[in-house]
C-alpha cells in the first residue's frame, strides 16, 4: 500500500490553499453570497483559475497543472473548512475527468477558467445513475433529448452541461447510456433554481426535445456509464474530502468555543461530558482522514480500481461530517441555533454533501459489494 | 511513494532468503493461534521441535529483537530495515519466533532509561528466551488511577523490603521476573514517590494466584509481596531500580504508550485478512439477508477498513521518525471499540449457537466476553478520551 503520509509538496499545497481561502473566502463570504442571492463569487473562481486549481486534473499540454486527485482532495478539503463555494467539484474535478478520459479539446477552456460545467445525472431524490430514463431518441442524424434532471449542482450557473441520457435499453440498465456535452442555453432546456439549505446553486433541468448531434457525444455512444462512473468517482472522492474539511471546520469552531465559553464559573471545555464528546469527534475525524487520503492515492495510481476506496471515503466522510455538525451545534448551545453564528452553515453544507453523488447507504452498499458481502 | 534504495532491496532479498532457509515450512502459513506463541522462560517447554529450531535460528542472528543493539542480543536493524523484515515475515507467513513482555516492554524501557550494566545483564537473556518477565502495574486500588500505587518498598540499607499486592499481572505464574511499580516515598505527591523495580519471582514471599474471568480461564494473576527482600544492587552498576529512585512514573508512562499501540493494533487482521462478509457467511449462508445484521456489518466493515488505514498511517509516521505521541490514545480507543462491535456482531450472527461454551463456532463465546476487557486494560476508553481532550485538544483542566 502506498504511504498515506502527506508529502512535502502536499503540505505546501495545503498551506497555500489554506492561506488563500482564509483570506479570500472565509465563512463570511458564504453569508454574503447568500444575502446577495448568488451561488458563488466569480472573482473567487477567477483567482482559483489563476492559481491553477481549475486545471488540477488537466494535463499540462492542455494548460493544466496536472497535480492529481490527491491534490484535488486537498483543495476540496480546504474549501470545506471555510465553506468556500465554487463550481470546483463539478467543473475542475468531474467534468475535467470525463473530458480527459474522452480526450476532449475543451479541457483547455476548463483549465483557464473560461467555462464551468454541471453534471446532470440524478432524476429522483436518490443518486442512482443506472436508473437514468431521460431519453435521447434518434431522429435522422440528430438526437432529441427529453426528460427531467434533478438536484443538478451548479446547474443554474454552469455554461455547459454533461448530460447522462438513455440512447438504448431501459431504466436500471447500465448499458445504453450516453453522455452529451452541451451548451446550457441550448433551445429546449429550462433551468429552474431549487434553492437548497446550503445556499449553493442547485437546479432542476427540464429537457424538451433538445437537439443534439453525434458531435455532442462525449466518449462512446451507449457506453456513457463507463465514462461518467470515472467522473463520478473523482467527484465523490473530492466531495468526501470537502466533507472532511467541513467536519474539521465545525470541529475547530466548536473546540475554540469550548475553550472560551464560561458557565457555572467554569470554562465549559473543562466539563468531562463535553471533553469526551470532543475527543470522540476528533478521533472520528482522524480515522476518516485516512480514508480520504487513501481514495486520492488510489485514484492517482489505479483509477480503474478505485471504487472501494472512493466509496469508503464518501461513506466515512458523510458520517463524520454529520457527527461533527450535530455535535458542533449541540455543544454551542443556543447560539449555535442562531443564523448570526456560523456553525449552522456547516450543518447545512454537510447535509447537502451527504446526499450529493450518493448517500451513506449508496456507498455502504458499494463497499459491501467490493468486499464480497 | 519513495522508491527503495539498492541497499534496501538488497536487504529485502537477503532477509527473505534467511527466513526461507531458517523458518521451517511446517510453521509457515500456520493459522495464528494463541497456543502457538513461543513465550520462553525457565518454565517453558516446547511442544514442537520446529518452533525451537526457528527460535534458535532467530537468536543466532539477533532477530528475536531486530531493533535492539547487537551487543545486547539484538540485530541492530534500522527502522526501515525492521519494516522490511516485518513485511517479509508477513509475506512469507513466518510466525514471530519469540514473544514476551521482556521484548515488548521491559526491553524498550531499559534501552531508554537503563544503565549499560543493567542492559548487559537483563537484555540478552530476554532475546534468548531464557528469562520471561511479567508486568506489575495495577493494584486493587490502582486501576485507571494507576499512580495510586500502594505496594511499598522500604529502604532497609542494602535492600528494599516490598509489601503489597498487584493485580492483572499476566502470566505471573509462568514468569521468572517481574518489573513492578512500587512506592518508595510515601510522603511525596503520588506521581513522585514511585519507582520502577526489577524483582526475581523466586524471591521468598512472592506468591501468585490465577484470576478467573467472565470468559473463563485467563493468563491474569494476582501477585502478592509479603516481606520480600529485593537487593538494591544485582552487581556493579546494576541497580534493581530502572531510572532514578522515585521517578518510576516517567518509565511507566513511556511504556504505557507502547502498550496502547499494541492493544489498539489487536483489532486489525483478526479475521485473517478475510472480509467480515466472508466471515459472517461462513457462520450462516443466509445471515447477510437479515437487514439489521447486514447494515451493522457494512458499517463495521467501513469503520474497520478506515481504522486499518489509520493504523498504517500512524505506523508510517512513527517509522519516519516523527512521533505519534498522545494520538496513540486514539488508536487504542478506536481499535478496541471496533473490536467489541465486531464480536457483538459475530455473536448476533451466530445466534443461539454462539452462546454455547463449546459450540460449533469454537471459542466464539469466550472470545466475545474477553473483548469486553479491551477497552479497560491498558487504560480505559474513558482514560483515552481524557488523554485526547487534555493533551491533543488542549481543553482546560478545571
Amino acid at each position: 500500500m502506498t504511504s498515506l503520509l502527506e508529502t512535502e509538496d502536499e503540505t505546501m499545497l495545503r498551506d497555500a490553499a489554506r492561506g488563500f481561502l482564509t483570506e479570500a473566502s472565509p465563512v463570511r463570504a458564504l453569508r454574503e453570497n447568500r444575502d446577495q442571492s448568488r451561488a458563488y463569487d466569480p472573482g473567487l473562481w477567477r483567482e482559483m483559475a489563476q492559481m491553477g486549481w481549475t486545471g488540477v486534473l488537466i494535463g499540462e499540454d492542455q494548460g493544466g497543472a496536472d497535480m492529481g486527485h490527491r491534490a484535488a482532495g486537498i483543495l476540496a478539503e480546504e474549501m470545506g473548512t471555510t465553506l468556500a463555494a465554487s463550481p470546483f467539484i463539478s467543473t475542475a474535478v468531474m467534468a475535467a475527468t470525463a473530458l480527459r478520459n474522452a480526450a476532449s479539446d475543451r479541457l483547455s477552456q476548463i483549465a483557464e477558467g473560461g467555462v464551468t460545467y454541471a453534471l446532470a445525472v440524478d432524476e429522483g431524490a436518490k443518486h442512482n445513475p443506472a436508473q437514468t430514463s431521460v431519453s435521447a431518441e434518434k431522429s435522422g442524424n440528430a438526437y432529441l433529448i427529453s426528460g427531467v434532471k434533478t438536484f443538478v449542482a451548479d446547474g443554474r450557473s454552469a455554461d455547459r452541461i454533461l448530460l447522462l441520457a438513455r440512447t438504448a435499453g431501459s431504466a436500471g440498465e447500465t448499458a445504453g447510456l450516453t453522455v452529451f456535452d452541451i451548451d446550457a442555453t441550448r433551445a429546449g432546456i429550462t433551468r429552474d433554481a431549487k434553492p437548497t439549505v446550503d445556499s449553493r446553486d442547485h437546479a432542476r433541468i427540464t429537457l424538451d426535445n433538445v437537439e443534439a448531434t453525434g458531435a455532442d457525444i462525449l466518449g462512446t455512444l451507449d457506453d456513457g456509464m463507463t465514462l461518467i462512473a470515472r467522473a463520478l468517482e473523482a467527484g465523490q472522492a473530492a466531495l468526501a474530502a470537502e466533507l472532511s474539511g467541513v467536519a474539521g471546520g465545525a470541529y475547530a469552531m466548536t473546540v475554540n468555543y469550548l475553550k472560551e465559553r464560561k458557565q457555572f464559573d467554569r470554562t465549559i471545555g473543562s466539563f468531562q461530558a463535553l471533553q469526551h464528546r470532543a475527543a470522540h469527534l476528533w478521533s472520528e475525524i482522524e480515522v476518516t482522514s485516512s480514508a480520504i487520503i487513501n481514495a486520492g492515492r488510489v485514484l492517482d495510481t489505479s483509477p480503474k480500481e478505485a471504487s472501494l476506496a472512493v466509496s469508503l471515503a464518501k461513506a466515512r466522510a458523510t458520517a463524520t461530517a454529520k457527527l461533527a455538525v450535530s455535535e458542533g451545534v449541540q455543544m454551542h448551545g443556543g447560539i449555535g441555533m442562531t443564523d448570526e453564528y456560523d456553525i449552522g452553515f456547516y450543518m447545512k453544507r454537510a447535509r447537502v454533501g451527504a446526499e450529493w453523488l450518493g448517500d451513506y447507504g449508496y456507498h455502504a452498499a458499494r463497499v459491501a459489494q467490493a468486499r464480497g458481502f | 511513494m519513495v522508491e527503495e534504495t539498492t541497499e534496501q532491496s538488497g536487504f529485502r532479498s537477503e532477509i527473505a532468503d534467511w527466513i526461507t532457509a531458517n523458518c521451517p515450512s511446517s510453521l509457515r502459513s500456520e493459522v495464528m493461534d494463541e497456543n502457538l506463541i513461543v513465550w520462553g522462560g525457565k518454565n517453558w517447554k516446547f511442544k514442537r521441535q520446529d518452533q525451537k529450531d526457528w527460535m534458535e535460528a532467530a537468536i543466532a542472528r539477533g532477530m528475536t529483537a531486530p531493533r535492539w543493539p547487537v551487543e545486547y542480543g539484538g540485530a541492530g536493524l534500522s527502522r526501515s530495515q525492521e519494516k522490511i523484515f516485518r513485511e517479509e515475515m508477513a509475506r512469507l507467513e513466518a510466525p514471530t519466533p519469540l514473544e514476551s513482555f521482556g521484548l515488548w516492554m521491559l526491553g524498550p524501557a531499559l534501552l531508554e532509561f537503563g544503565t549499560h550494566e543493567q542492559k548487559s545483564l537483563f537484555l540478552p537473556p530476554i532475546t534468548r528466551g531464557e528469562i520471561r518477565w511479567c508486568q506489575g502495574y495495577s493494584e486493587p486500588g490502582a486501576g485507571s488511577d494507576l499512580a495510586n500505587v500502594q505496594t511499598k518498598a522500604e529502604d532497609m540499607g542494602d535492600h528494599w523490603l516490598v509489601n503489597g499486592q498487584k493485580i492483572w499481572t499476566s502470566y505471573a505464574d509462568q514468569a521468572d521476573w517481574i518489573f513492578a511499580l512500587v512506592r518508595t516515598d510515601r510522603d511525596a505527591p503520588k506521581h513522585k514517590g514511585i519507582s520502577f523495580m526489577l524483582i526475581d519471582m523466586r524471591s521468598a514471599g512472592v506468591t501468585t494466584k490465577p484470576i478467573r474471568l467472565i470468559s473463563g480461564k485467563s493468563p491474569f494473576c494476582e501477585t502478592f509481596f509479603d516481606n520480600v527482600k529485593v537487593p538494591k544492587s544485582y552487581g556493579e552498576g546494576i541497580s534493581s531500580i530502572v531510572g532514578e529512585v522515585n521517578r518510576g512514573w516517567d518509565v511507566a508512562k513511556h511504556l504505557l504508550t507502547h502498550e496502547r499501540e499494541m492493544i489498539g493494533g489487536g483489532a486489525r487482521g483478526l479475521l485473517g485478512g478475510r472480509s467480515l462478509g466472508d466471515f459472517l457467511s461462513s457462520l450462516d449462508d443466509n445471515i447477510l439477508a437479515d437487514p439489521v445484521i447486514r447494515t451493522q456489518a457494512m458499517e463495521l466493515e467501513i469503520d474497520s477498513l478506515a481504522f486499518a488505514m489509520t493504523m498504517e498511517r500512524y505506523k508510517d509516521q512513527a517509522q519516519s521518525g516523527r512521533g505519534v505521541g498522545n494520538a496513540s490514545a486514539m488508536l487504542k480507543y478506536c481499535g478496541t471499540e471496533i473490536n467489541k462491535r465486531r464480536y457483538e456482531l459475530l455473536m448476533s450472527a451466530a445466534g443461539s449457537e454462539g452462546v454455547e461454551w463449546d459450540g460449533p463456532h469454537g471459542a466464539l463465546a469466550p472470545e466475545w466476553l474477553r473483548t469486553k476487557a479491551n477497552s479497560i486494560e491498558g487504560g480505559t476508553s474513558e482514560v483515552m478520551l481524557d488523554i485526547i481532550s487534555k493533551r491533543v485538544l488542549e481543553l482546560p483542566g478545571k
